[in-house]
């Protein structure tokens, strides 16, 4: 219920918004009679009214996580975007590892058998890529000693 | 015969070496992909188009691998409903209903073999299908002109949002939240950019690869943290697997049965491959003398969804080629795929590019053959797969995925986009918010809204022009009703829950 009611009024913010950009939106002067602006501020009117139906008629309540879970999960986001940032500059296998093998402990928290998947995983996956698929990875980060 | 000649081009571009090498490695992963929890055909194919993609194949080989990856998925769904009663995706939801209870019989192998065949049936017969009526339809589809492709593209979300949801408004939702992100980047028409925040990496817009990854792939492993990567089972026993020959005879009517109503609702758009094994479980129910063994391990319990889900999803390609609407989320990834390889799907692919539609359905009537011989003497091969554990699986999931993206672009800017999809997924899902309407919303949105602008231009601003042709009030009819009709036919058409112990 409560989920339902603030995600719809979410919703129907977001899509006043959307559609109050979509009216400061540029036209050239090359337009045509429906113009860039039309169509968005259609969609954003679906998303609208859609928001205020979920506010006036909920949906029960899904079927929510509890704290430890949430750590679990807010750890493994973070994991994700770290390794997304580290992709480039630190080369492919060590963040894999890492990355792998926290979410692998999330999953199931075995110390062991995690760090085994990540470091497993970033090494078959870098020779899969490499050399079965030919991909043009790099493995170590370029100035890395030795 | 013109179809004689269409299919000998097919076959002689189908069985080169190479394309029939790749439909034979697709066939198998896509089993593998298939058979593994928490692993469809939609986040399957997904992860491996960006993998595709870089490996350098030319538009038919692609379109062949990923097809047979797609095929091979679908077959393998099977084997975890029945040995584990979990789906290993949606459409084979039905199929746990009567294959878990008979491989509680002991009758795994039975259960397997039977499920096997009726999928090949189902699935040939489907391929026979879309190539008497793609053809067809695609003669239909030159009549189509934008006011016709408007109300076409709202049909593929009405239906889809009206057929395959629990709620109206939130399925509705979902497409407005894709096509409010497609309309991220610049317009087509004026080259103005638009949503793009001042931000360059949004300039091109948000790729429809990124979205699908992210939603349907990266949202597994939140899944998998929050159960603990139950369900992936460990120790499945399976006896010697022997032809249960007179199961397979007394379904035979009821895989032709299937087959019939898997195709159609795999040609409707937007309902696919999960409406089809859901009417052809109920079809057989509703006709079958022994109506009450069926959930009790009933061997045309797990024929009639086999055949009528794969049937579904031959017949949902039939729209996804000729109009470029896709029937369900598998061939929304399709889609994806010919849009990747830069083909664009439509009556006009039917004339200008004769190999790659013929090749396709001949590497299709192949895959299905090698399909069968590796689904039914090799399946212990699959079953051991099965005991792959979701901590190991999940990981290794998310590392292709990151790969695939990184590849396309080399850009940190998608893979921060497709981890934003990933959580995105996790919580509409949890939400009963349908994920599928979004990737169609994405995908579709810019034709969607050219063809908007383009009938405005030929009609010079007349709205009414929208609904000047036969055909265009017929689809919106249709669009409407399909949108509203499930609203009242809930109580009737109530989605079965799995079983459980």
């Amino acid at each position: 219920m409560r989920t339902d009611r603030i995600f719809g009024l979410a919703v129907v913010l977001g899509a006043l918004a959307y559609i109050a950009s979509a009216f400061q939106l540029q036209t050239s002067f090359l337009s045509d009679p429906v113009g860039s602006r039309t169509f968005p501020i259609i969609v954003g009117s679906v998303a609208a009214v859609c928001g205020l139906v979920m506010v006036v008629s909920p949906d029960p309540e899904p079927d929510w996580p509890h704290g430890r879970t949430w750590a679990r999960l807010g750890i493994a986001v973070l994991v994700l975007v770290g390794y997304a940032y580290a992709l480039r500059p630190w080369g492919f296998v060590l963040p894999t590892a890492l990355a792998a093998g926290i979410i692998s402990y999330q999953i199931n928290p075995r110390p062991m058998a995690a760090a085994l998947t990540g470091i497993g995983l970033s090494v078959g996956l870098y020779l899969l890529f490499k050399y079965a698929l030919g991909l043009g990875l790099m493995a170590l980060p370029r100035d890395f000693p030795g | 015969m013109e179809i004689f000649a269409n299919l000998a081009l097919g076959f002689s571009v189908a069985l080169t070496p190479f394309t029939l090498f790749l439909a034979v490695v697709g066939c198998f992963l896509g089993t593998i992909i298939g058979a593994m929890p928490g692993l469809g055909p939609s986040n399957g194919v997904a992860i491996l188009i960006p993998l595709a993609f870089t490996l350098g194949l030319d538009a038919t080989a692609a379109l062949v691998l990923m097809t047979s990856v797609y095929y091979g998925a679908m077959y393998g769904g099977r084997i975890s409903s029945i040995l584990l009663n979990i789906p290993g995706d949606e459409p084979a939801l039905m199929t746990t209903l009567d294959g878990y209870p008979m491989a509680r019989q002991g009758r795994a192998g039975d259960a397997l073999v039977i499920s096997g065949v009726a999928s090949f049936f189902g699935a040939f017969m489907a391929t026979i299908g879309l190539m008497l009526l793609a053809p067809m339809l695609a003669r239909v589809a030159y009549l189509f002109g934008p006011a016709e492709y408007f109300a076409l593209y709202l049909l593929a979300f009405c239906t889809l949002g009206g057929i395959a949801s629990n709620n109206q408004a939130k399925a509705a939702l979902a497409a407005a939240i894709g096509l409010g992100i497609s309309m991220i980047g610049l317009d087509n028409t004026t080259g103005m950019p638009r949503f793009t925040g001042g931000n360059l990496h949004l300039m091109d817009g948000v790729d429809f690869l990124v979205a699908i990854v992210g939603l349907f792939a990266v949202s597994e492993v939140f899944f998998f943290i929050e159960s603990h990567g139950r369900g992936s089972a460990i120790g499945v026993k399976l006896a010697r697997i022997t032809i249960p020959v007179k199961d397979i005879v007394n379904s035979g009517w009821t895989m032709v049965r299937a087959t019939l109503i898997g195709f159609f609702a795999g040609v409707l758009p937007g309902a696919g491959a999960s409406l089809g094994s859901f009417l052809a479980y109920t079809g057989e129910k509703a006709v079958a003398k022994d109506r009450d063994s069926f959930g009790k391990g009933n061997p045309r319990g797990v024929a009639a969804p086999e055949a009528g889900n794969n049937a579904a999803a031959g017949g949902a390609l039939v729209p996804m080629l000729t109009l470029g609407v896709p029937g369900s989320g598998t061939t929304a990834v399709l889609l994806a795929l010919l849009m990747t390889l830069n083909i664009t799907p439509g009556p006009t692919l039917f004339a200008d590019r004769p190999e790659v539609v013929w090749g396709l359905i001949a590497s299709l009537l192949i895959a299905n053959i090698v399909l069968l011989v590796m689904n039914v003497p090799l399946v212990k091969l699959f079953v051991r797969i099965l005991t792959v554990p979701g901590w190991v699986l999940l990981p290794m999931v998310t590392m292709i995925s990151f790969v695939g993206i990184y590849s396309l672009s080399g850009s940190y800017f998608d893979l921060l986009l497709m981890v934003a999809f990933g959580v995105m997924g996790y919580f509409f899902r949890k939400m009963d918010i349908p994920t599928v309407p979004i990737i169609l919303g994405i995908l579709l949105g810019n034709n969607m809204e050219d063809s908007l602008r383009r009938a405005m231009v030929i009609s010079g601003g007349d709205w009414t022009f929208l609904f000047s042709s036969g055909i265009a009030i017929g689809l919106w009819v249709a669009a409407i009703a399909g949108f509203v009709a499930p609203m009242f036919l809930r109580g009737l058409l109530r989605k079965p829950q799995a079983i459980t112990d």
